[in-house]
Formats: structure tokens, sequence, C-alpha cells
């Protein structure tokens, strides 16, 4: 699935995820976990990548490991100028509350809410898989 | 945690609406769809303008409301700095588990309560006559 980088393309998008998650019969909690990782991935993207293409590249994936535990996996590419994960600052309230800019909460949320999170990127842009189990 | 009801529909355009309505020195606002940078200004601005005409506490009520974005996060932060900067306080009342949890990992709830129900929330920051 492509999504154009626009406003609330981000939401189209969890439309898929939550599609596939009540496929396999996810609980609707895990769902929005996956729906808003989904869509804090989107809006990184949107926000920071600067994308070449205007688009963002989404894949959707379904598996199940070996003793049977399905999940739902997605990924988030973006052929944008890519970031340092090395430099991308720790977010806490107290630094929210003392910074003019209130944003940063991105990544944290995504790490926070999935599974598993792979993160690469580099010149080529970024790509974030983000795997939950039911 | 039940599985996902098939029945209910996944809006794909999630326009905020948000509603409110004064209750002596507090106002409870409601908020139905995604909270995203608009839906945030749109709080925003119900609640500036019910701080502005002398209430003291705001509950927000997010029952009707599945996701809130970073962005919608940032700028109910920025409601909460308001709040503060006038002595008052802010309840929220009627989270899905999943905003509840992204809530308490960014630490806003030390700054906020949360509350199962909006009675709860409303008595917690009504003050005694």
């Amino acid at each position: 699935m492509t999504i154009p980088v626009a406003p609330e393309m981000e939401i189209v998008a969890t439309a898929q995820a939550a599609a596939l998650g009540e496929y396999i019969a996810m609980s609707r909690d895990k769902i929005d976990e996956v729906r808003l990782a989904l869509v804090e991935a989107c809006i990184n993207a949107f926000e920071h990548a600067d994308c070449r293409d205007e688009q963002l590249h989404l894949t959707f994936r379904l598996g199940q490991e070996p003793k049977g535990r399905e999940w739902l996996e997605v990924e988030v590419m973006d052929k944008g100028r890519g970031f340092d994960q090395a430099r991308v600052e720790e977010p806490s309230m107290e630094k929210t509350f003392s910074s003019h800019r209130k944003r940063g909460w991105g990544l944290q949320i995504i790490k926070s809410l999935m599974d598993d999170v792979d993160i690469t990127s580099g010149e080529w842009g970024t790509r974030i898989r983000m795997r939950k189990y039911k | 945690m039940g599985n996902a009801d098939p029945n209910e529909e996944i809006q794909v355009s999630e326009t905020c609406k948000v509603s409110s309505e004064r209750r002596g020195d507090v106002a409870i606002l409601w908020t139905d769809g995604y909270i995203n940078n608009q839906g945030g200004e749109e709080i925003a601005r119900e609640a500036y303008a019910h701080l502005d005409r002398g209430v003291r506490a705001l509950v927000l009520n997010l029952e009707k409301t599945r996701i809130v974005n970073s962005i919608g996060i940032s700028i109910l932060i920025e409601v909460l700095e308001k709040v503060m900067d006038k002595k008052g306080a802010l309840a929220f009342c009627g989270l899905t588990p999943t905003i509840d949890k992204t809530f308490r990992i960014m630490g806003l709830a030390q700054y906020a309560e949360i509350y199962p129900t909006q009675e709860d929330a409303v008595r917690s920051v009504s003050q005694p006559a």
C-alpha cells in the first residue's frame, strides 16, 4: 500500500491494519495500539523525512510463531533523508513542559505500544518495522 | 480486553467534534473522533474560551475518541499548562486502554488525574462549596 504525504492519510492506513487485526481476531485494544503506532510512524515521516517521492510505502504482514502465536506486522518505509537514531533525545514530561516545542514522543510511543520494533535508516530513507502479537 | 467487534466500523475519516458544558466553575468537554492537530486545536479553543470566562477546572471526556496522536497530545499538554498557570485542575475520563497507556507512558498522568467515569472526574476537580 502506498499513501501520499498528505493530511490525515495516516488514518486511511490504519483501516488496513484494523482489518487485518480483525481477521486474526486480535482484541480491539491491541488493534488500537497498532493503529496508534502506525499513525505515529506515518506522521514522523510526514514531518521529518522530506520524502523524495512524496509517498510512504506500507507493508502489512500476518504470521505465526512455531508455537502458534499469531502476529500482525506493519512496515513503514519512506525515501526521505533518514536520521541518526543515536541523536534522538529521550523525551520526558519535564523536558516537554519546559520546552516551547512539545513534540518528540512518536518513537517512544511506537516502542511502548508494539511488541517488537526495528528501525533502520540511512541516506536511502527510513524503514520502521513494528510487530504486535495477538 | 474483548475481541474486535466486527459490527463496529472503523471510520476512515474521523474529524474530531468537540462539545462542552459549564457546571459551576468546572467545564466538561466531550470529544468525538480522532484527535490530531485539528482536533487538538478545537479542544484548545473550547478550553481557552471557558478559562477566559472564569472556569477553574476542566474535565476532558474522551469516551468517543479511540486515537489521540502525539500532535494532539502536545496540544492537550499546552492546555494543561494553561490550566496549571491559572492554579486550576484538569482531569481526563473515558479513556480507552490505549489512550490511558499512552498518557501514562508519557507521564501525563503525573500532572492530570485520570478517572474511569465523568462523575469521578468532576467530583475530583470540584471545590467544596
